[in-house]
C-alpha cells in the first residue's frame, strides 16, 4: 500500500458513503425531476402530447418565444464580446466598476427587472409618455418582451469570456499586431478560434435564458394568448386553467432545449480540456 | 478597422500598464460596452428611483412596512437562508465527490448539476409542485411522515434549493481541483484524523469559495420568483415573498408601491452583489500572492 500519497477521505467506506448521499440527492433533486416532466407530458398517450403541442396556441408560442430569442440572442453576443474585449485587453478606470455592473442582472429579481422597463417604457413612464404620444407602444407588446429578456441575459456571454480570456492573455494578439494585421484580422484569426467553444457556451446559455425567461416577461407582456403569449408563460396558463397534461407537454419542449444546453456544455469542456493543436500565428502571416 | 485601431491607441496608452497598449479596438469595444451599460442597465435603474423619489416619505415608508409586506420579508429571508445552508452543505458533497473521485455516471451528475441555470424558472416550478402535491411522487410519502411541503413556506425553501445549488458546486469545484495535494498527505502520512485534515488544513482554503457560493445562492434566492408561486401557495402573512408582492402590487396598476417594495428588495440584492464581488477581490488576491 502506498500510504504516503493517501488523500482525505481514500478510505474505501468513507467514499462509498460520501458518493450514495451525493448521488441520491442528485437523484431526487436533478434527475428525477426531469424524468416526472416526460411522464407527465405523455401521461395521457403520444397523439395527446402532439395535440398538445400542435394546439394554436401552443404553436404561436413557440413562434414567439424562438422570435424573441432570435432578437436577443445576436445582441448579447456582440454586446458581450465587446465588453470581454475591453475589460480583458487594456485597463482602464472604472474596469471593475464596469465588470460589477455586468452582473446586476444576476442580482436583481426577474419581477424587478420588468418592473424597471414598465416603469421607463410604461404608458405613464417618462419615456412611454413620450412614445405613446408617437403612437409607439413597447411595453405589453413583444418588443418589451425582447428588452426586458435582452436585460436578463445581458451577462452569459461576458461571463463565460471575460475567466478564459484573461487566463489566455494578449500575447499571441500582440504577435499579430507586430505582423502588421488590422484588428478585425486579428480577432478573426486569432481571438476567436481560441475563444470559439466559450462563446458557443455562452450563446447556449444566453439562449436557454432567453427561451425560459418567466417573471420578467409576465410582468410587461400583458399574457394575451396568441398574441403575447411566450412558451413559459402558455405553461403557466394551462397549469392555472388546470390543464396540467397540457402545460408538462409545453414544459417537455422548454426542458429538452434544457437538456440540450447541458449536453453542448459537456461537448465545450471536453473539447476545451484537449491540448490545443492549431499554429495561429501561422495562419496570420 | 484601421481607423477604429488608431482611435483606440491615444488612451490605451495613457492607462495601460505594460505590453497592453499594442492591441487595437479599445475605442470601439469600450464604447459598445457603455453604451449598452447604460441602455439597458443604468437607464430602466434610473426610471426606479424617478418613481420612488415621487413618493413622500410617509408614504414610502408606509408602503414598506405595511404588516404583509413585512411578512413577507421574514418569509423570504428565512427560506432563502434555509436554501442556502442546505446547497452550501450539499453543494460542497456534490463537489467533494466530483473533483475527488472516480464512479461510473461521474460526468452526467456533473452535467445534471448544471440543469436548475438550464431549466426554466415557471418549468421547474409545475415540476416541483407536482412531485410535493398530496398524491405527488415525494408528497405522498412525505405525506405519512405527516411533512407537508405544497403550498407552505418550506416549499418555498425546496424552490429556492433547486434553483440556486449550481452557485455552491461551480464555485467551489474549481478550488477544490487547485488544492495542492502536498500538505494534505503530509499531514495524514504524520498521523492526523482526516477529519482533523479537512479542518485544519482543507478547509481553511476551501471556506472563501463555500462563502461566496453561499452568498450568490442566497442572492438568487432572496429574487426568485417563477419557481417559488407555484409551489408556495401563496397564502398571504404566510407563504407569499416580497418578489410576490411587487408582482401583487404591479397586478393592482399600485406602480409607486411596487416601485417602494421593489426598492428595498433592489438595494439588499446589490449591496449583496457588491460585497460578494469585492470579497471575492481580495480572496482571489490573496490566492495570487499579488
Amino acid at each position: 500500500m502506498d500510504t504516503g500519497h493517501r488523500r482525505v477521505g481514500d478510505q474505501p467506506w468513507v467514499r462509498r458513503t460520501l458518493i450514495g448521499i451525493a448521488l441520491l440527492v442528485a437523484l431526487f433533486m436533478l434527475v428525477i425531476p426531469v424524468v416526472v416532466i416526460f411522464a407527465e407530458a405523455f401521461s395521457a398517450g403520444w397523439s395527446t402530447f402532439a395535440g398538445n403541442v400542435t394546439d394554436e396556441y401552443t404553436v404561436h408560442a413557440i413562434g414567439l418565444t424562438l422570435f424573441v430569442a432570435a432578437l436577443t440572442v445576436p445582441l448579447n453576443l456582440v454586446f458581450g464580446t465587446a465588453l470581454a474585449w475591453s475589460v480583458t485587453r487594456f485597463r482602464f478606470p472604472g474596469r471593475k466598476l464596469l465588470i460589477t455592473l455586468i452582473d446586476i442582472p444576476f442580482a436583481v429579481s426577474p419581477v424587478i427587472a420588468g418592473l424597471l422597463y414598465l416603469l421607463l417604457y410604461g404608458r405613464n413612464g417618462w419615456l412611454g409618455g413620450w412614445l405613446a404620444s408617437h403612437d409607439v407602444q413597447l411595453m405589453f407588446s413583444w418588443p418589451g418582451i425582447v428588452m426586458v429578456t435582452v436585460f436578463v441575459t445581458c451577462p452569459f456571454v461576458a461571463r463565460e469570456l471575460i475567466p478564459l480570456m484573461q487566463q489566455q492573455g494578449s500575447e499571441e494578439e500582440e504577435a499579430g499586431v507586430v505582423l502588421g494585421a488590422s484588428g478585425w484580422r486579428i480577432f478573426r484569426k486569432i481571438t476567436l478560434p481560441n475563444i470559439k467553444w466559450a462563446l458557443i457556451y455562452g450563446v447556449v446559455l444566453t439562449n436557454a435564458r432567453a427561451v425560459g425567461e418567466f417573471g420578467a416577461v409576465s410582468v410587461v407582456s400583458g399574457n394575451v394568448r396568441g398574441e403575447t403569449n411566450t412558451l413559459p408563460l402558455h405553461v403557466e396558463l394551462l397549469y392555472q386553467d388546470y390543464n396540467v397534461v397540457g402545460a408538462f407537454a409545453s414544459a417537455s419542449l422548454l426542458a429538452a432545449i434544457a437538456m440540450l444546453t447541458l449536453v453542448v456544455k459537456a461537448f465545450v469542456e471536453w473539447r476545451q480540456s484537449r491540448p490545443i493543436v492549431s499554429t495561429p500565428e501561422k495562419e496570420v502571416s | 478597422m484601421s481607423a477604429s485601431a488608431n482611435s483606440g491607441v491615444a488612451p490605451v496608452r495613457r492607462f495601460s500598464g505594460r505590453s497592453k497598449r499594442v492591441l487595437p479596438g479599445f475605442g470601439l469595444s469600450l464604447g459598445i460596452s457603455l453604451f449598452f451599460v447604460s441602455l439597458v442597465l443604468l437607464l430602466p435603474l434610473s426610471g426606479l428611483v424617478v418613481e420612488t423619489s415621487g413618493m413622500s416619505w410617509d408614504q414610502f415608508w408606509f408602503t414598506i412596512t405595511d404588516p404583509r409586506v413585512v411578512e413577507s420579508y421574514k418569509v423570504t429571508l428565512w427560506t432563502a437562508f434555509a436554501a442556502s445552508v442546505f446547497n452550501g452543505f450539499f453543494g460542497l458533497l456534490l463537489a467533494w465527490i466530483l473533483v475527488r473521485y472516480e464512479f461510473p455516471g461521474k460526468r452526467i451528475v456533473d452535467a445534471f448539476v448544471d440543469l436548475p441555470f438550464a431549466l426554466p424558472t415557471a418549468v421547474a416550478g409545475i415540476t416541483l409542485a407536482t412531485l410535493f402535491a398530496q398524491n405527488g411522487w415525494y408528497g405522498q410519502w412525505l405525506a405519512k411522515l405527516g411533512i407537508e411541503v405544497a403550498f407552505t413556506p418550506l416549499g418555498i425553501v425546496v424552490a429556492m434549493a433547486f434553483t440556486s445549488i449550481p452557485f455552491v458546486v461551480r464555485t467551489v469545484q474549481p478550488v477544490l481541483e487547485e488544492l495542492s495535494p502536498a500538505d494534505e498527505e503530509a499531514a495524514v502520512s504524520l498521523g492526523a484524523s482526516d477529519g482533523r485534515v479537512f479542518r485544519k488544513v482543507i478547509f481553511p482554503s476551501l471556506w472563501p469559495a463555500l462563502v461566496t457560493g453561499v452568498a450568490l445562492s442566497f442572492t438568487r434566492s432572496l429574487g426568485e420568483f417563477g419557481a417559488i408561486i407555484f409551489i408556495a401557495g401563496n397564502t398571504p402573512y404566510v407563504s407569499e415573498v416580497t418578489s410576490l408582492m411587487v408582482f401583487i402590487r404591479l397586478q393592482e396598476y399600485d406602480y409607486a408601491a411596487a416601485s417602494a417594495i421593489a426598492s428595498v428588495v433592489l438595494l439588499a440584492s446589490l449591496v449583496l452583489l457588491f460585497a460578494i464581488n469585492l470579497w471575492q477581490g481580495r480572496y482571489l488576491r490573496r490566492l495570487e500572492g499579488r
